[in-house]
């Protein structure tokens, strides 16, 4: 059997998923017995050139890591995506927007005043910007352009499957590689990942009846180690987080901050977990459901910690 | 051009401009990308930050998490537990290890143990462990693999740990887990010093490396940076910013806090990476010496910044270090990687040293902060250079205004100087540009430990770099490439 070719490729990221994507340990000689690394820039040295010259669909298969935020990122993931049969959005960054993604609630304006000119150890006082040309003595630089809005791979190509995770736990990189590899691929849009519903199915705190009167920030409180941190006031969001990682972050006595994405079968993580949390608060009093509300600092934006992009909301609207 | 080279928040490239003579006119070294975490963080719970800053750089996570921990213990006006503060500085210093280990054999080796000449497809780590053996490449990935679980057990995650709150840690250690993690804390000080032997053996012992790491093509005098305890020995967790002056005389001392009146940041409109310097010398350009602001932080830099070590077998080393190389401060560059074998040997040292201490198993790990929050500023020694987080809040400890000054940046102008030195002294009228010597060039960026570079750690070979050379018109004249 000729040997997969698969692509890896980061775009806007922090260079966590491709640390993930070696950390499979000894199956990376499974893997390097069965496929074919043809393009990755971290560690191979294969251009955007050569990449080009390809025919295309030639690539089995593109992991692709990381949202994308600037032009040369947008034109990577089309060129990636004619290039492969399969292309998968790995980790939370392409498959929702993750963290980076909150960037949405700014524009690139008010982030590039922000760096290049209010940040109190810049010295900026002609109000330089970084330009996509600039000319130098020399000739001309370019740099790709910055967008105002972070958006997923898949409202940038057509995307056959997800790997949930920021970055994805060992197990679950694992799993992708094995659909690859035995080619036994689940149906195109599958989010990979253990056929466990939520975190909680692998928390091991005990559960009982959740009633909460109010909520708590991490510092506040030491928490009781045996018992779920949600019942304890603690926004874990375990509840509304697709499970596959194990539980680690509860296990370390913090909460789930939801890096794997919803839940099977929702879109919009932030309002799954504000639904579920609403379904647990401890009066029938709207204004005490309120109050107790009002105790969550910056919902939105715990709410959406990692899939703002790729939430109903998208962005927020700057006047 | 040199695209794409290396991770920083994303990736690099290089210009290299040739003037009508054929010689170099001009270098830039650019990032091509931004992410804007200073802007997005405002409006998020400021305990959230070490897990939110850590997306910065999934190499590094260690750092951003403990420098942003340290700033919510100064935001929240809490001091963290004796415990919670030893068990913050044991996850660092495994971190450090790890990191170190995949910097030199990873990344660094190639070139001095198969030679800067060698084809590309033997100067990687598979040539490297080829040549010195087997049992060592068993070494590093054992090593690797140790301190990577005393992250996670200490941490609650292998990658973006989550352990870190104002006033302490969430997560206690037991016994069980101790006594493993001193194992691995005694075989990484063995692993040290069998690197400081390689490195002697390979590097020391070859006339032709020494007088390349010594040679002025590899050589700039500039400031010099690094974080240092009560004594002015090396600390990577907590103590003071210490600079000296290219002579070596301390030109400040600066606590966390006083930063805004010692650094600022230049901006061009080539790149989207700003490039810090000594506010009270002044931004002079690209250049090196007394007047310019430039300074560098890298493990050669903290070497120079600091008296010495406070682990004995680091002290030896260093001391070893310094009268090989003519005194402090080094100038050297290359001498880097050496001064990143003895951090190595501290980190090591320092794991035994904390995870010996009766105080480590305590379950007193938490001060629960009552203060208002407001203003915090936390800094620690990050691998790649001194990390300073900087967060103001309102009252309900919402961030409103944060500011990272972040390890590479530091050494931005720097990097972009040694990389334009080494062009310079080595692509001249009418000589071949040959791979052997792209890779000098390369060898010039390299002891910084750039990013992406991090993350090409882990893998057998080198950063990619295509080259593209353009004539005084701006012509494309030639084009190589190397690696695997």
């Amino acid at each position: 059997m000729a040997k997969l070719k698969i692509a890896l490729y980061w775009a806007a990221s922090c260079g966590g998923c491709d640390i993930a994507t070696l950390a499979i340990g000894d199956k990376i000689l499974k893997l390097a017995e069965a496929a074919d690394i043809v393009f990755w820039p971290i560690g191979l040295d294969f251009k955007y050139a050569d990449v080009e010259k390809m025919p295309d669909k030639s690539i089995d298969a593109c992991l692709f890591n990381g949202a994308i935020r600037t032009s040369e990122n947008e034109h990577v993931a089309k060129l990636l995506r004619a290039k492969s049969k399969i292309m998968i959005a790995y980790g939370s960054c392409s498959y929702e927007g993750c963290i980076p993604g909150l960037s949405n609630f700014y524009n690139r304006q008010l982030t590039f005043e922000r760096v290049y000119i209010e940040t109190p150890s810049t010295d900026n006082p002609e109000k330089i910007l970084p330009q996509t040309k600039v000319k130098v003595p020399e000739g001309e630089l370019e740099l790709p352009e910055f967008y105002d809005t972070v958006k997923t791979l898949a409202q940038t190509v057509d995307v056959d499957y997800f790997v949930p995770g920021c970055p994805p736990e060992e197990k679950t990189t694992w799993l992708a590689l094995e659909a690859l590899i035995t080619g036994k691929l689940p149906p195109k849009g599958t989010v990979i990942s253990h056929a466990v519903k939520a975190v909680c199915d692998e928390c091991p705190r005990k559960r009982g009846e959740k009633k909460i009167k109010k909520f708590y920030r991490p510092y506040e409180i030491v928490p009781d180690p045996e018992i779920c941190l949600l019942e304890q006031g603690l926004l874990c969001y375990g509840i509304a987080t697709r499970g596959g990682c194990g539980a680690l972050c509860p296990q370390a006595n913090m909460p789930c901050t939801g890096c794997y994405g919803p839940v099977e079968g929702v879109i919009d993580q932030g309002a799954h977990f504000l639904s579920a949390l609403s379904s647990i608060i401890d009066s029938n009093d709207p204004e005490e459901i309120q109050k107790i509300i009002d105790d969550i600092p910056d919902p939105a934006g715990t709410f959406y910690r990692y899939s703002l992009p790729d939430s109903l909301l998208r962005r927020a609207r700057i006047k | 051009m040199i695209d794409p080279i290396t991770r920083l928040e994303g990736h690099g490239k290089i210009a290299i401009f040739l003037n009508d003579d054929g010689g170099v006119a001009n270098v830039y070294f650019q990032v091509p990308e931004l992410r804007g975490f200073e802007k997005f963080s405002e409006g998020r719970p400021a305990e959230d930050m070490p897990q939110i800053t850590q997306r910065i750089c999934g190499v590094c996570p260690e750092a951003h998490h403990m420098a942003s921990t340290k700033a919510l213990d100064a935001l929240f006006h809490v001091e963290p537990t004796s415990t919670a503060r030893k068990l913050r500085e044991l996850l660092y210093s495994a971190f450090f290890v790890t990191d170190h280990t995949t910097h030199f054999y990873i990344l660094a080796a190639p070139d001095f143990v198969m030679g800067p000449d060698a084809p590309p497809a033997e100067r990687n780590i598979l040539g490297v462990i080829a040549k010195v053996g087997l049992e060592l490449g068993g070494a590093v990935i054992k090593t690797r693999h140790d301190n990577h679980w005393v992250i996670q057990t200490i941490g609650g995650r292998p990658i973006h740990p989550c352990f870190g709150l104002p006033g302490g840690v969430s997560k206690a250690i037991n016994e069980e887990e101790r006594a493993k993690i001193e194992e691995i804390a005694k075989s990484s000080v063995e692993f040290g010093k069998l690197s400081l032997k390689v490195f002697d053996d390979v590097v020391l012992k070859n006339k032709e490396y020494l007088d390349m790491v010594l040679s002025d093509t590899f050589t700039h005098r500039t400031y010099y940076m690094g974080l240092v305890d009560e004594n002015n020995k090396v600390n990577f967790y907590d103590g003071k910013v210490r600079v000296v002056d290219p002579e070596g005389k301390e030109f400040c001392k600066y606590a966390p806090r006083d930063y805004l009146e010692h650094l600022a940041e230049h901006v061009e409109p080539w790149t989207y990476l700003k490039f810090p310097y000594l506010k009270k010398v002044g931004w002079k350009g690209f250049v090196d010496g007394k007047d310019s602001g430039v300074y560098r932080c890298t493990p050669q830099s903290r070497l120079n910044a600091a008296d010495g070590m406070t682990t004995p077998l680091a002290q030896e080393e260093y001391e070893k270090m310094y009268s090989t190389l003519g005194g402090k401060p080094a100038h050297y560059t290359l001498a880097t990687h050496w001064a990143r074998l003895i951090e190595l040997l501290y980190a090591a040292e320092r794991m035994v040293e904390l995870v010996q201490d009766p105080e480590i198993t305590s379950p007193d790990i938490r001060t629960i902060p009552t203060a208002t929050p407001d203003e915090g500023i936390g800094i620690v020694e990050a691998p790649r250079g001194t990390l300073t987080h900087h967060y103001i809040t309102d009252e309900r400890g919402i961030i409103k205004k944060c500011n990272l000054i972040v390890g590479t940046t530091n050494n931005h102008a720097a990097i972009s100087m040694s990389i334009k030195k080494a062009a310079v002294d080595l692509i001249k009228p009418g000589k071949e540009i040959t791979e052997g010597l792209l890779n000098r060039i390369e060898m010039a960026w390299r002891p910084y430990d750039l990013c992406l570079a991090c993350a090409t750690h882990s893998l057998p070979g080198q950063a990619p770099m295509e080259v593209t050379i353009y004539d005084a018109q701006g012509n494309e004249l030639k084009k190589l490439s190397q690696g695997i």
